[in-house]
């Protein structure tokens, strides 16, 4: 089998449970006593926020480790995930905004995750943009490289500074929802939304690198 | 380490002699950063808000800018004629030509903000005696951050389309923690308080520009290497 039919089998098994997990969601979970149905969100955007940061930390690591062995899967790995977290981050920051408007009152805040998290989209975009700038296969991936390496390096000095220009000037609002200890019927919905999450994570990826395989096929054949 | 320094040393003289013969770039960026500080006090209405509530914001905004327009030459210089070419096969290390770039870029936009804080103290009438030395202190923390990570990546993206443009995007997310960090500063002791609140400030300001120094220095080689 090969490996974008692998990607696509992922996926599809991905999409199948993601429909489970709205099912279970929305039907078999309890409502949240003080937020309503606006809860519900939550099971989407926790496990998008989680598979973006996953996303981010492995092109990090997937930059370390270009650099240190050359080896080019990892510069493909890369690509495939900065592509997949800049989809994740969108789910991330188009599901916040619809719950923060009924709960919080307002569409954003500068809260130190809420930047955290523009930021990681930044970040994905301006990496993207730079791969798409650099013509030259070997250039490219070294390129994208040190960004990716100081991306993952930015982004605790952004929640950092961010954290300590909030925590200085108290908000109105309260901006994050305490860290409740969940009940069990909304963790297991939850964890298993994780879990669909990284599946999904894992079938895009695996689609994206094996695309990138075939482009660099056809590139060879017209060269 | 001396050997280090002597080399970084004659990279940056090499730059900024260039710089001092020509001179374009720099009145460039003293005049921007002047129309940018007039741009200010026409963007803001003056019987609303305070000078001294938007002090800071003009200052810094202004710097950013001014700062990110002097990274965007300091690898532009050497794609003529290909000598950056040249610079790599001279018996440089990688680290001095790095920090030769560092000191020249550093000195360049010491300059154009040497002029700007006049200027912004002369326009906004704010008062700085007082506070001068920590002020200053703020200033080089944070552009030695500005320009630690603008100089990296203004040789990521020298042989990329759209460099200029480029540059901005991948350096605006990177200069929001100093940037924070120097408005927080600024903003306390503009308004008089005592030096010791701002002191987890300047402690996130050294701690990002020894990071960033670091890791530049450990990643540069892998952007000029062919």
């Amino acid at each position: 089998m090969s490996l974008a039919h692998k990607g696509r089998r992922i996926t599809l098994l991905g999409l199948v449970l993601l429909a489970g997990v709205y099912v279970r969601a929305l039907a078999f979970t309890p409502l949240e006593r003080f937020q309503g149905p606006a809860q519900k969100i939550f099971y989407l955007h926790v496990p998008a926020a989680w598979s973006a940061m996953l996303a981010m930390g492995l092109v990090g690591l997937c930059s370390i480790l270009y650099l240190i062995v050359k080896d080019l899967r990892f510069d493909r790995f890369a690509a495939a995930s900065a592509e997949v977290g800049t989809a994740f981050s969108l789910v991330m920051l188009t599901t916040g905004p619809i719950w923060a408007k009924p709960i919080w009152g307002t569409w954003w805040t500068w809260d130190a995750r809420l930047t955290l998290t523009l930021f990681l989209f930044f970040l994905f975009i301006g990496y993207l943009l730079l791969r798409g700038a650099v013509v030259e296969p070997g250039l490219r991936a070294r390129y994208s490289a040190v960004l990716g390496i100081c991306g993952l390096v930015l982004l605790p000095f952004i929640h950092l500074s961010v954290y300590l220009f909030r925590t200085l000037h108290p908000q109105p609002i309260v901006l994050k929802p305490s860290s409740p200890s969940l009940p069990g019927s909304m963790l297991v919905t939850l964890l298993v939304s994780f879990a669909v999450f990284t599946l999904l994570y894992v079938g895009f990826v695996t689609q994206r690198y094996a695309l990138a395989l075939q482009r660099e096929a056809q590139g060879r054949e017209h060269a | 380490m001396a050997d280090l320094l002597r080399q970084a040393w004659t990279v940056a003289r090499k730059d900024l002699l260039l710089e001092f013969r020509t001179r374009t770039a720099l009145v460039s960026a003293l005049v921007f950063s002047a129309l940018v500080l007039t741009m200010f006090n026409f963007g803001r209405d003056p019987t609303a808000v305070a000078t001294i509530d938007l002090a800071p914001t003009i200052l810094w905004v202004t710097f950013t800018f001014a700062a990110m327009l002097a990274l965007n030459r300091a690898f532009q210089l050497e794609l003529e004629n290909q000598a950056l070419e040249g610079l790599l096969v001279s018996p440089l290390s990688r680290t001095s030509l790095y920090w030769g770039k560092l000191l020249a870029n550093l000195v360049f936009v010491a300059l154009v903000e040497a002029v700007g804080l006049p200027l912004f103290v002369l326009f906004f009438d704010v008062p700085v005696g007082r506070v001068l030395l920590p002020l200053v202190g703020v200033i080089a923390l944070a552009t030695i951050g500005f320009v630690a990570v603008g100089t990296l990546f203004s040789a990521l993206v020298i042989r990329t389309r759209f460099a200029e443009l480029l540059l901005v995007v991948l350096l605006l997310p990177f200069l929001v923690p100093p940037l924070i960090g120097a408005v927080q500063v600024t903003a306390r002791l503009l308004g008089g308080r005592p030096l010791s609140e701002a002191a987890g400030w300047f402690r996130l300001l050294a701690a990002y520009d020894i990071g960033f120094v670091s890791l530049a220095t450990l990643l540069f080689p892998f952007t000029v290497d062919e």
